[in-house]
């Protein structure tokens, strides 16, 4: 096979990689410029607009505009060109294959968060204080680093199917062989597929979980678990009377963030599935909808749906943030 | 005091046979549990990265399971991917570039805007400061979804009001396509990004500032040679966060870049591969691998920052 590469169509990416670090380096540069050619004075609006106005407006650009915008789109039809009311919401809410999509979201909202705390308390609990914590740590946290693309194909090659007669290379199927039972292909046969594509997100995210919750365990008191521990207390007792309640803050946490990162859920959809075989969920029927069937007005509303979902989680973590930096 | 201690010393092991047993049991079981979870979060990932090693016709008839039988290993797949000449190679070697093209831009640009955005809202008085910062603090909410459509539709035709172009679309070609991706990424960055550093900036001592006033420093001298310095620790774990983000991102990529070797990053390149060869082993495992080598590179050198971006970004996106 020939050796391909051809430097020629590499070299103006690298040009314009260059350009960028340089409009940054101008930019930062004629910004500090600025800021010290104003005179300073006690309050001044100069220095406020000039320091503070790059970033409003990329931000008005970039969310303010495009949300108002999203939410006026989901009221209009599929090329933007009418009026329609609530139509969109209401294929949302009636349509079967829009229910599937918001059933699966459910479940994966119901799932992903309980599993991940489920996994990740017990994991960092049982590792606690061991020999081998560290590593034992950084082995499960180690798939946060990689990309939910790239965990994608991790999971298709472990859920990899051949027919009953062929050698299996798929490490689920080899085991259901040597149990004696019958290869699968498991993405393929709903309902039981979006829990395959479930494992993959907790097995992503129960590494965060691990080092969220062992944190705080850590941080539990030592005279607490010592008192326990004088009065008797075994380990089950410990972790249900002990360690639960006082880690209670750091498990809101990380069920708040998991419920938020799962309903915008994208990438594991995408690349396993694709949405088909029942398996879509809001943000990849979003994508779907807008950028490949042209219904721009479904998939706003979509969106929109989705930020109906995420707002009142948000608001509550960043209130629970608040009262901890306060207290 | 004397007497007391060595009661306690007692007093914490099990009493009784019993309770030897019982802690000894436990002890056992924790550790089963422990050695499970560990192979079951480490063996996917172990056996992609075993066959991207395996000659095509192995990892398409055997497991990798069997490798252990009859070892053979070669370079191969990683050559075909990265630079193969046909064109469902994968030619993921122009992919890795863009991707390395559109992170660095995408990680600079919301640092800078992000930080001085963060010291006016800290250390500049101004009347409505709190109500702008509660507001760049509220688009936190606003999920990447609601924010595609319109902003692709103001990258290709432009701003106009009323019949007046207030901004001609931009129209971009080739390389220049980058830009629209590092746009789109700076934006989404810049709530989490002003929210983290200004948590950390609006900390420090104000006695620093104003000392610094008196010695007649310009907002850009106690930025530049006060500030920064302090809050280093934040723009790292900011600065990681946003990395990750952007290397593993496809949504975003997916949109505004186009989906072709001139500009699309690793990650689109590696869904289109799923999708349309999703048999094609020895490119997949060996792909993939590709990708994640500068994330885990990342992870292992800098774990302290790293974890600190992920638990303060968590809520992105």
């Amino acid at each position: 096979m020939d050796f391909f590469f051809d430097f020629a169509a590499e070299a103006p990416k690298l040009v314009q990689l260059l350009i960028g670090v340089v409009a940054f380096l101008a930019f930062v540069g004629l910004m500090l410029l600025l800021l010290d050619r104003a005179p300073m004075k006690e309050r001044s609006w100069g220095h406020s607009l000039l320091l503070l106005g790059p970033a409003l407006v990329l931000l008005a650009i970039g969310l303010v505009v495009p949300g108002i915008r999203t939410t006026l789109l989901s009221f209009m039809s599929g090329d933007s060109s009418q009026f329609v009311g609530l139509d969109n919401y209401i294929w949302m809410f009636t349509q079967p294959e829009a229910i599937t999509v918001l059933r699966n979201t459910l479940i994966w909202v119901l799932l992903v968060p309980s599993l991940v705390t489920a996994i990740g308390l017990v994991y960092a609990v049982v590792v606690d204080k061991s020999r081998f914590e560290a590593i034992a740590k950084s082995l499960v946290f180690l798939p946060m680093a990689i990309s939910f693309v790239g965990a994608g194909i991790i999971w298709r090659f472990v859920y990899a199917y051949r027919p009953e007669e062929a050698d299996q290379i798929g490490l689920l199927n080899q085991f259901v062989v040597w149990l004696g039972g019958e290869p699968q292909q498991w993405l393929q046969s709903a309902p039981t597929n979006t829990l395959f594509l479930i494992v993959v997100m907790v097995w992503i995210q129960a590494g965060f979980a691990t080092v969220v919750l062992s944190a705080a365990i850590k941080g539990i008191p030592s005279e607490i678990v010592e008192a326990a521990r004088l009065d008797g207390a075994t380990p089950l007792q410990m972790f249900f009377r002990v360690t639960l309640p006082s880690i209670r803050p750091a498990l809101v946490v990380v069920l708040v963030t998991q419920s938020i990162g799962t309903l915008k859920l994208f990438d594991i959809v995408r690349t396993m599935t694709g949405g088909q075989f029942d398996t879509s969920v809001i943000a990849n029927e979003m994508y779907n909808q807008a950028f490949r069937y042209g219904e721009a007005g479904k998939g706003a509303a979509l969106a929109v749906f989705l930020f109906v979902l995420v707002t009142p989680i948000v608001v509550y973590q960043i209130r629970s943030m608040r009262q901890r930096r306060e207290a | 005091m004397t007497t007391i201690a060595p009661g306690i010393a007692k007093t914490a092991q099990p009493k009784t046979a019993v309770g030897r047993v019982r802690k000894r049991l436990s002890g056992r079981v924790a550790s089963l549990i422990a050695i499970v979870i560990a192979l079951l979060w480490t063996t996917p990932t172990f056996g992609l990265f075993l066959s991207s090693f395996r000659p095509e016709d192995d990892i398409k008839q055997t497991g990798w399971w069997t490798f252990f039988a009859n070892p053979q290993l070669t370079l191969e797949n990683y050559r075909e991917v990265l630079f193969g000449s046909s064109s469902s190679s994968g030619r993921l070697a122009s992919f890795l570039i863009n991707s390395v093209v559109i992170t660095i831009p995408s990680v600079l640009f919301p640092l800078a805007l992000a930080t001085f955005a963060a010291y006016a809202l800290s250390w500049t008085r101004f009347r409505g400061r709190d109500w702008v910062y509660i507001g760049i603090f509220a688009l936190q909410v606003v999920p990447l979804q609601m924010a595609l459509v319109p902003l692709l539709s103001f990258f290709s035709q432009g701003v106009e009001v009323f019949g007046v172009t207030l901004m001609p679309a931009w129209n971009l070609e080739g390389p220049g396509q980058f830009i629209q991706v590092w746009f789109a990424h700076t934006c989404f960055a810049l709530p989490l990004g002003v929210f983290l550093i200004h948590n950390f900036m609006s900390e420090l001592p104000g006695e620093l500032m104003e000392a610094a006033r008196v010695d007649g420093a310009t907002h850009g001298t106690i930025l530049r040679k006060v500030v920064l310095p302090l809050v280093a620790p934040a723009l790292a774990a900011f600065g990681i966060f946003q990395f990750l983000w952007v290397w593993n991102d496809l949504l975003v990529a997916l949109i505004f870049s186009g989906g072709t070797a001139e500009t699309a990053p690793m990650t689109v390149r590696l869904a289109q591969m799923a999708g349309t060869r999703g048999n094609e082993w020895q490119r997949l495992t060996s792909g993939a691998f590709v990708s994640m080598i500068i994330p885990l590179i990342v992870f292992l050198s800098m774990q302290r920052y790293f974890v600190r971006g992920l638990l303060a970004g968590s809520v992105k996106g």
